[in-house]
Formats: structure tokens, C-alpha cells, sequence
């Protein structure tokens, strides 16, 4: 394969100057950084409105009458609107500030608690990280529901036969990721969510993994909840968002009590602020929420389009030349995944092979990835997961597999 | 021999390698050349779990001094096992209660021992001292 052809279109090398940390080195190799599942490198622009808040117009938001507190207030009110634009939600009450992915499980979690009842069934994938798992095993406990897992088979997809037989009218709550974060699969989620809604069940869509790489319209997808974490898509870490349908919201009880959530507080009775700050307890993450929209902005300047298809070529790369070294076998292979290799070479740990990557300059990740019950699928103590952004380049697969090369003959 | 001269011993060895290369293949081969734990001993109740490899140890006490088998299913792991049941085997509880893992700063491993690390060596070094403590303990 001709590599230079390949990213003429897409001028990569533009790109890496706009994020300073790709210069750097790592135990004295240049880094090579394909942990972007794990978190999303910031480009300059990103650092620069985190600076700009605080240097020119850090103030409590919603409250000041004073024009800084006006300035901070526009300026983070025009986040959440930008991010309603970029997902193509209805209304911008429907955007809720989140600390990420995580927490906005946890607070629809929370919220069902006084809407389940004993023997109502909720669907979890399997397929899905910790965090779209351990909140609803708590709901469950506490509830008296009941989870059920949707299977997925040796390719890393689910088995949307065994789906149809799991939904009934007993099914309350449906979640899946949008795409997994240990293999990559891209979830068939528009018919996950349609057969879920004929049995009237919500849906829930994690979408940290997947709105680095593609960009969802949420109002065709007819999700009730999407979750995303910012700092998966270039932005700060300790924000994201829950979109969740207006109805669902409004049924929901708040999740934190405290300032900026009210609208009358005395000691007899308190009455709830309207969305979204209903859901926003408390000084919120105002320069990350500013700094989100920045992201945001950053990678439409690129174009989702352009990255897909450029990550795409990557992945194509990466596996044809990964899948030439002997005794390494790709878990996740499924036709529609994005940039995320998991693999493990017969006979070595996982551990042993991240570890001599890092030695040669090369971040990937090993382990679980934070989704055992895959790991239990396939018998394994976990894989080495590469995964790619725009950022990366042809030439950084050939310097992983050949430190790969390298570190087989070490350890074999 | 004593600990800290079985330490002083391979931070001399370590210093013949001249970069991490040699470093890790010396270390690499200390953990293929040992079968450091009868497999009999290989089970949950000395598992030690890391997130991301495993340990397992198992502690015998004999003539007032601790023996202890140990072993990883990671190699590099395994490797840093074994340079640790050479200074900790073969001592008496006091010693080992004693001695610190310094060593492994000097012969440039240290961040094998960051707790963050999460290779179950950090549990593992707890695990001795908790073994010599409790023998320790028999012997007053």
C-alpha cells in the first residue's frame, strides 16, 4: 500500500501541529499515542479557551448581575446551544451538563428508582463497559428488577435474534453503547432502539466511544437518553452531556439536591428549577462546558466525514499489517467497527507486551478495559488495544508493529 | 546471606546492563528460568489479583526463617518476582519486616512498583510482610 497517496486528502500533518503533546518524547522515542479510547489528545485551540476563561472572564454563572458573571454565563449558555446544533437536538433544555459519560448513567439510573418495580426487566448488552453496567445492577438490587444480558457472538456483534426473545412488555429500560470501547463493534442501535420502543421500553445509548468518530442526529435516531464524555472528542476531562427526551426528564425526580437547581427553597418545601437546570446542582464545570464547545467546533472544522474516512484507512492499514505477525489474533471482528484494535500473540500476556510499547515510546492500552464480561467471553485475561484518531498516521502502525515485532522476540 | 547484601548484589548486576533493553531481556529471562511455585500451590487461596496480571504466593516457615514460591502470569511480572523472592526468601520474619524495596528504584524498575501499576507486586510485597508478621507473631 501506497501511504503517502493515502493522506494527501486529509493533510495529517497540518492537523498534529494543533496539538502540542504529539511533539513530545516518551522514554526517548517520539510518542506514539493510540490510547485515544481511553482519552482524546487536546489541540491547542481547547488548552487556549481553558486559559482564556480564567485569564478574562472566570465568574459564577446564572446568578452575577455583575458583566463578568453576564460574559461567563453567554459564553457557557453557548456551549450547551452548540452542542444541541452539533447532535441535532430538539431543544436546548434537553442538553444536560454532566461531569461525563458515567455520571449521566448514574443519574438516569437514580431516577428509575421510584419508577421501577419488583419484577420489571431491563436489558444490558454485552458488550458494555463497567459504568452501563454497575448502575443498573444497583437499580436492580434496589428495585427488585431484573437484568437480562443480550449475548454477542464470537465476531464481537450482538445477537439481535436472541434480542427479540429477551423484549416484552416486561421490559422497562433497553441500554447499549453506541460502539465498544474494548473491540470497537458499531451496535446496530437504530433497530435496537425501534424494536425496544414497540414494546414501550426507553432506551439509553452510551455514546463515549462513538462520538469521537461519527456524529450522531438524535432526533432521527429517537433515542430517550445519549450520553457522551467531552474529553473522548478532544475536549477537557470532568464534562459531558445527557440528552435525554423532554418527557423523560420532566418524569424524572432530580438527582443532586443543592444551589442552582431550585427555583423556591423554604424549610416547609422546595420547588425544582426547569430543565435543564433541574438536573445541575450546584456551580457547574463552566470553563470544561466552554471548552466542550470549542472541541466541538474544532472537529466540524475538520469534518466527521473526513475523520471517518480517514480513521477507516487506518484501521484498514493496522489490521492488514497487524494480522502478518504470527500468532496475533484480532479480537472484535466484526464489518462495522471503528479504529479500535483489541489483540493479544499466543503465549504473551497483554501486560508484558503494553509494557515493552511504552519502553519504545508507544501508549496503548492492556488489561480489561473496564469490560470484563468480554474478557470472560473469549477466556482471556484481557488484550492490548490500539486505538486511533485522525491524528495518527500510517507511519505510526509501521513503528507499532514493529516494536510488536520486537517485543514478540523479547518475551518469546 | 543477609538482605541488604543479596540487594547490593544485583544492583551490581543490573549495572552491567547499559540500557532498558538488556534490563528487561535479563529480566525476562529470570522469569522463564525459574518454576518458582509448585503447581500443587498455584490456586485462588494465594492468588494475589492485579488488574492487570496476576501473582500468586505461598509462604512456608522452617527453622525460624520464611520460604516463600511465588509466581506471575505475565513474564515481566514474574521477572520482578523473582528478584524479589531472592531477598525475601530464605529470612527470618524480623528481616523481612525490616527490609524495603529500594533495589528496584536503583536498578531502574521503580515504576513496576507504582501502586497505580496495578500488577499485583505492590499487593505482593504487603503479602510477604503480612506472612513474616504472622510468623513473626508464632514465634513470640
Amino acid at each position: 500500500m501506497n501511504t503517502n497517496s493515502k493522506s494527501i486528502a486529509f493533510d495529517v500533518e497540518k492537523i498534529r501541529k494543533d496539538f502540542p503533546i504529539l511533539s513530545r518524547k516518551v522514554n526517548g522515542y517520539p510518542l506514539v499515542y493510540l490510547d485515544n479510547a481511553a482519552t482524546s489528545q487536546k489541540p491547542q485551540v481547547v488548552i487556549d479557551a481553558l486559559v482564556d476563561y480564567y485569564s478574562n472572564y472566570n465568574a459564577n454563572i446564572h446568578r452575577g448581575v455583575h458583566s463578568l458573571s453576564q460574559e461567563a454565563t453567554d459564553a457557557y449558555e453557548q456551549a450547551r446551544e452548540k452542542i444541541r446544533a452539533h447532535f441535532n437536538i430538539k431543544k436546548t433544555r434537553e442538553v444536560i451538563f454532566t461531569a461525563g459519560t458515567t455520571h449521566a448513567i448514574n443519574l438516569v439510573a437514580s431516577g428509575f428508582r421510584k419508577i421501577l418495580q419488583k419484577g420489571d426487566e431491563l436489558i444490558v448488552s454485552a458488550l458494555e463497559h463497567h459504568s452501563n453496567i454497575v448502575p443498573w445492577q444497583m437499580l436492580c438490587e434496589e428495585t427488585g428488577a431484573v437484568l437480562k444480558v443480550l449475548p454477542m457472538n464470537e465476531q464481537g456483534e450482538l445477537d439481535l435474534v436472541e434480542y427479540i426473545n429477551l423484549l416484552s412488555n416486561k421490559t422497562k429500560l433497553v441500554f447499549v453503547n453506541h460502539i465498544s470501547n474494548a473491540l470497537g463493534t458499531i451496535n446496530p442501535i437504530e433497530e435496537i432502539i425501534e424494536k425496544a420502543h414497540k414494546v414501550g421500553a426507553a432506551v439509553l445509548i452510551d455514546g463515549a466511544q462513538a462520538c469521537s468518530h461519527i456524529k450522531p442526529d438524535l432526533q432521527t435516531l429517537n433515542a430517550d437518553f445519549y450520553t457522551c464524555s467531552a474529553h473522548k472528542m478532544c475536549g477537557p476531562t470532568g464534562v459531558g452531556i445527557l440528552y435525554g427526551k423532554e418527557g423523560w426528564l420532566a418524569k424524572l425526580p432530580p438527582y443532586q439536591g443543592g444551589g442552582e437547581m431550585i427555583k423556591e427553597v423554604t424549610f416547609e418545601k422546595t420547588t425544582y428549577a426547569e430543565l435543564p437546570h433541574k438536573f445541575e446542582a450546584g456551580t457547574p464545570n463552566i470553563a470544561d462546558g466552554i471548552a466542550f464547545g470549542v472541541a466541538l467546533d474544532y472537529l466540524n472544522t475538520i469534518g466527521f466525514d473526513a475523520i471517518a474516512n480517514y480513521e477507516n484507512q487506518l484501521l484498514e492499514y493496522a489490521t492488514e499489517k497487524l494480522l502478518e505477525i504470527e500468532g496475533l489474533k484480532i479480537y472484535g471482528t466484526s464489518a462495522h467497527k471503528t479504529s479500535v484494535i483489541s489483540f493479544n500473540i499466543k503465549n504473551i500476556h497483554p501486560y508484558d507486551i503494553g509494557t515493552i510499547l511504552d519502553k519504545l515510546g508507544i501508549a496503548v492500552r492492556t488489561g480489561h478495559h473496564c469490560a470484563q464480561p468480554i474478557m470472560d467471553f473469549y477466556n482471556i485475561p484481557g488484550t492490548v488495544r490500539a486505538s486511533f484518531a485522525f491524528y495518527n498516521t500510517f507511519h505510526e502502525i509501521d513503528v507499532l508493529v514493529e516494536a510488536i515485532k520486537k517485543a514478540k522476540v523479547m518475551l518469546t | 546471606m543477609k538482605i541488604k547484601d543479596i540487594q547490593e548484589e544485583i544492583i551490581e548486576e543490573f549495572a552491567f546492563f547499559e540500557d532498558w533493553m538488556q534490563r528487561y531481556e535479563h529480566m525476562i529471562s529470570l522469569g522463564k528460568s525459574l518454576p518458582i511455585i509448585d503447581k500443587a500451590n498455584k490456586k485462588d487461596d494465594y492468588l494475589i489479583k492485579g488488574c492487570q496480571s496476576k501473582v500468586w504466593v505461598f509462604p512456608e516457615f522452617k527453622d525460624g526463617k520464611v520460604f516463600f514460591t511465588a509466581d506471575s502470569d505475565a513474564i515481566i511480572t514474574k521477572g520482578i518476582v523473582a528478584l524479589l523472592l531472592r531477598v525475601f526468601s530464605n529470612q527470618t520474619p524480623e528481616d523481612i519486616l525490616n527490609a524495603d524495596t529500594a533495589f528496584i528504584d536503583e536498578i531502574g524498575l521503580k515504576e513496576h512498583l507504582s501502586p497505580t501499576r496495578a500488577n499485583g507486586l505492590v499487593s505482593m510485597i504487603k503479602q510477604l510482610k503480612m506472612y513474616a508478621l504472622a510468623y513473626q507473631s508464632q514465634l513470640n
